[in-house]
């Protein structure tokens, strides 16, 4: 194709999603569409899959058949929504081993979030009231984004998210209107989690290099920075109701913005532990290999099995 | 030595929500044969009674309309206006046809 057809093809591409039409997998993509697409598809199937380990922590251990119960569903909800966006991945031309292979060699990104460590019954709590719910205000406006496939299943997910959240807020509420030191709990899972949950919402505008483009391709729809003030408008009224404390000196309400005003983000924190160094990305990274590698032999049988299976039956009706 | 590594297949996974309604595409997965993809459609799409029947389809078996042939394909239904009822102009009296 000549380079005159190419930008011919983007000029169309580009009106196409300005009028607000969606892209199929089999339509004419530039390039960058496809890669960025796969790049943040892929990053956000593979938060579902690692985002199941530091909760997996707690299913043996919660305190009751209830939470016990609550706690399951919501992980394997997580499984469910990473196969949901591998598959919409997948329709652009990348295979699930690709994927995979990106994930364990430590080439794709997962959210930083999950590489700290879930330490108390509390932390189930914090992460399915602040984790979900940064999650959640991240995700919505994905629903509407350009390409048909991950916006379809962004729908799925968000329509299953707000249980997560829900079930995270009441743990939080039933520790908080229990004795001193339930509540002592839930006040140290929100320090803990607090600045994580906010640096979620990813780098400041200024410093987001592919925010722009992303606009334009309706991959994104807010910024992170205003993703980021509607979390903190929406979240802190409901630690008041908790009655505990965020952990920011400089947290006040703006009468005239309508908003809240906050401290400043430790991002280098972020940076850390987006580059490997947080507190346990080599531990998250070591069990879903080691998962992935001591689960071979089962894929291998399962194949096999229904190669036999297949074969048998073709025999049978010869 | 040959490389015999098979990977589990893609297949597309159609549910009906209720009776009354059709099998509509709801996604798709990876499983060895028909019958885990059952199962593990019922699991991945189905966890909150969203459905009452389901077809697998491996999903080479499906064969796909190219959108860079459109033009061909759906434009010449375009000009046939005479498919529908209101190309046809009817006396005012006539109300219900």
């Amino acid at each position: 194709m000549s380079e005159k057809e190419v930008k011919n093809l983007e000029e169309i591409f580009e009106a196409r999603i300005a009028r607000d039409e969606k892209i199929e997998p089999k339509d004419w993509m530039p390039e960058k569409y496809r890669q960025t697409h796969i790049r943040q598809m892929s990053q956000h199937a593979h938060s579902e899959i690692i985002g199941m380990l530091p909760e997996g922590n707690w299913i043996t251990r919660a305190p009751s058949l209830r939470r016990k119960a609550a706690l399951l569903a919501k992980v394997q909800d997580e499984a469910g929504h990473g196969l949901y966006l591998y598959s919409a991945c997948e329709t652009l031309g990348i295979s699930r081993d690709e994927l995979y292979e990106q994930l364990h060699s430590g080439k794709a990104k997962y959210s930083s979030i999950f590489n700290y460590p879930t330490i108390t019954w509390a932390d189930m709590g914090a992460i399915g009231w602040l984790v979900d719910g940064a999650a959640i205000i991240n995700q919505v406006p994905l629903c509407n984004t350009s390409f048909g496939p991950y916006a379809r299943a962004m729908v799925r997910v968000c329509k299953e998210e707000s249980f997560h959240q829900r079930q995270g807020f009441e743990i939080m509420l039933t520790l908080c209107r229990g004795t001193e030191e339930q509540k002592a709990m839930a006040q140290d899972a929100l320090n803990r989690w607090w600045w994580p949950a906010l640096m979620m919402l990813g780098p400041t505008d200024a410093e987001s290099i592919h925010t722009e483009q992303s606009m334009k391709w309706k991959l994104k729809r807010k910024s992170n920075d205003e993703l980021r003030q509607q979390f903190i408008d929406q979240t802190v009224p409901q630690a008041d109701l908790l009655g505990i404390t965020v952990p920011d000196p400089d947290l006040k309400w703006n009468e005239e913005k309508g908003s809240y005003d906050f401290g400043e983000i430790d991002w280098n924190e972020f940076w850390q532990v987006v580059k490997g160094h947080g507190p346990c990305n080599k531990e998250r990274m070591n069990a879903r290999v080691n998962a992935w590698n001591n689960g071979e032999w089962v894929r291998d049988a399962a194949m096999a099995h229904a190669e036999k299976n297949e074969k048998r039956k073709v025999a049978k009706a010869s | 030595m040959e490389n015999t590594k098979k990977n589990w297949p893609l297949w597309e996974i159609f549910v009906r929500s209720k009776n009354g309604l059709e099998h509509r595409h709801f996604g798709s997965l990876h499983a060895a044969d028909a019958e885990m993809a059952m199962e593990n459609a019922r699991d991945v799409y189905t966890r909150r009674n969203e459905g009452v029947s389901i077809w697998v389809v491996e999903s080479k078996n499906i064969t796909a309309s190219n959108p860079q042939e459109n033009g061909e394909m759906f434009e010449p239904a375009q000009d046939k206006v005479y498919r529908h009822p209101t190309f046809y102009d009817l006396p005012d009296e006539v109300k219900h046809m």
